[in-house]
């Protein structure tokens, strides 16, 4: 499903490789988290993935997309199947929860009797039934984030790639949005999550993928944070 | 496409900054009126000219003494310039004015003013009125051609080209004609870097929904379309009010002022039908204009 090859990425303004020779393959359906300190390119792995960036040297894969060499017009369609979550939600505060879900359908042209229909069925999987009339500034932190996952999922993507998303919620919500991660992972969708959350990766013992100083440092499936951190 | 989003997205963007979009629309009419202006005075001077090609000849001023003795133009001197006159290939006609139509037509241009009532007909030369033939738009050799033949030739006392008189004024009119132009180069510079601003703060304010739009993967068309909307919007407004200025500019000013001499066929009156096709002309210029701005600022400042 995503695979690199021994992937560099240099940014202009910096010395050190952001990336340094990153090998990673990741299966359908797979749960990985993307483990290490700030700094580490946590972020910057996840951006090559979406093409928000170009990797200096080696081969990036999305499904049978060529990431890299993809040409600007085909970035939409690899973009529409990955669906992407942050840790500041980055919803339109001026949008209701409905609307927020309902534009990433509208501006990739969906029909409105389509986005009717799935916009209620993507809110009553994240748990947001009966919100859709709410203002962003109207809901918590962890609802927000949801409204973000349904968004993110609404489009029924084949990756969800999630960047530090519990990174703003307490332990108790950061759990809840971890359960409903898990459901969507479970529905066959490649969960990729960058964390530095040690009791969240400790507590679901799925693949972890260490980066240090832009290097892989440790790939292992069922793992936990590791020790003495 | 869905129109119904980018109908909603223009509307939001067009009211969400009501200053800024309303300085980049009178910019827009402001620099559009400059150039209708220019290319109704392009209109009117090619017109005039026209006009006046047609009408203006060579005038050969005979001497005081065959001017006198000659009222018909069959005496040897004279009857000599006019058949060397006929014979060029240059000249299309010869008419000879003597004395006394010299002076009726005198009378007719200063009635009224007491010029009028100094001049004696024997104070006046006869004249060889030369029409000359059109070559290629000139009359130009043709001109010089008459000027050699006649300079120096007994009988002829000066040799005064009408298109010399005339030529100030097409001078004039041009110079008119290139300062508009030039103000609306200004102006039209001014109308492009505020519909690049305008633009780019359009962007900006709206880069919450550009970015999630860019990561859903909406394609270039969604995310942009918008933007040149707007902008094409800008342009097409700012052009009709710049044709309701040049029609208020025609009924208010130009009417009055070119009344008197449009009137005589001086020069030819500015009509509505000019006006009119000129303001149409514009409102496709405003709106590509606009659009290709609007285009290139977003590929080069605006990440979407
Ligand atoms: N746009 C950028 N320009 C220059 N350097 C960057 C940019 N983004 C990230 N970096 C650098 O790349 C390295 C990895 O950053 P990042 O991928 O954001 O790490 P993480 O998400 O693990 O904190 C850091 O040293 C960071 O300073
Ligand atoms: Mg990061």
């Amino acid at each position: 499903m995503i695979r690199l090859e021994r992937v560099t990425k240099m940014y202009r303004t910096s010395t050190r490789p952001a990336l340094d020779r990153v090998s990673v393959e990741v299966g359908k359906g797979e749960f990985v988290f993307l483990i290490g300190p700030s700094g580490s390119g946590k972020s910057t792995f996840l951006r090559l993935l979406l093409r928000e960036d170009v990797p200096t040297r080696g081969k990036i894969w999305v499904t049978d997309l060529d990431v890299a060499k993809l040409p600007r017009r085909k970035v939409p369609r690899l973009r529409q199947r990955i669906g992407v979550v942050f840790q500041d939600f980055r919803l339109l505060p001026n949008k209701t929860v409905g609307e927020n879900v309902a534009f990433a359908l509208e501006v990739i042209g969906k029909s409105p009797s389509t986005i009717r229909k799935v916009v209620p069925e993507v809110l009553e999987l994240v748990g947001l039934e009966g919100k859709a009339d709410r203002m962003p500034h109207e809901l918590s932190g962890g609802e927000q984030q949801r409204v973000a996952i349904a968004r993110a999922f609404v489009n029924r993507p084949l990756v969800l790639l999630a960047d530090e998303p519990t990174g703003n919620l307490d332990p108790d919500t950061s759990q809840d949005i971890m359960l409903l991660l898990e459901r969507i992972n479970r529905t066959g969708t490649t969960v990729v999550m960058a964390t530095h959350d040690h009791s969240i990766v400790d507590s679901m013992r799925r693949r972890v993928v260490e980066l240090d100083m832009g290097r892989v440092v440790r790939d292992e499936a069922h793992a936990v944070y590791g020790v003495g951190r | 496409m869905r129109t119904d989003f980018v109908v909603r997205e223009v509307a939001t963007g067009l009211r969400r900054n009501v200053t800024m979009t309303a300085a980049m629309v009178l910019t827009t009419a402001i620099s559009l009126l400059m150039v209708g202006t220019g290319l109704l005075a392009v209109k009117t001077i090619d017109a005039t000219e026209a006009i006046y090609s047609d009408r203006l000849e060579i005038r050969v001023a005979l001497t005081q003494d065959v001017s006198t003795a000659d009222t018909d133009c069959t005496q040897p001197i004279c009857a000599g310039l006019r058949s060397t006159l006929e014979n060029s290939p240059l000249v299309a006609g010869v008419t000879y004015e003597n004395q006394q139509e010299a002076y009726e037509r005198f009378q007719e241009l200063f009635a009224g003013q007491s010029v009028a009532e100094l001049a004696r007909p024997q104070s006046l030369p006869a004249t060889l009125r030369v029409k000359l033939v059109d070559q290629d738009g000139s009359t130009e050799a043709g001109a010089a051609a008459v000027k050699q033949a006649m300079e120096n030739q007994v009988g002829v006392r000066t040799v005064i080209d009408q298109r010399d008189v005339v030529a100030k004024l097409f001078d004039f009119l041009g110079g008119v004609r290139n300062v508009t132009f030039a103000l609306a180069l200004v102006q039209a510079v001014a109308a492009l870097m505020l519909i690049s601003n305008t633009v780019q703060v359009s962007a900006y304010t709206r880069r919450t929904e550009v970015g999630v739009m860019r990561l859903v993967g909406a394609t270039r068309w969604y995310t942009q379309l918008p933007f040149l909307v707007e902008a094409v919007i800008t342009g097409v407004v700012g052009a009709v009010l710049a044709g309701v200025g040049l029609l208020v500019g025609k009924v208010a000013f130009i009417d009055s002022l070119l009344a008197g001499i449009a009137q005589n066929g001086v020069i030819p009156p500015v009509t509505l039908a000019d006006v009119l096709t000129v303001s149409a002309y514009l409102v496709p210029i405003g709106a590509v204009i606009a659009g290709i701005t609007g285009y290139v600022t977003l590929r080069l400042y605006v990440k979407v």
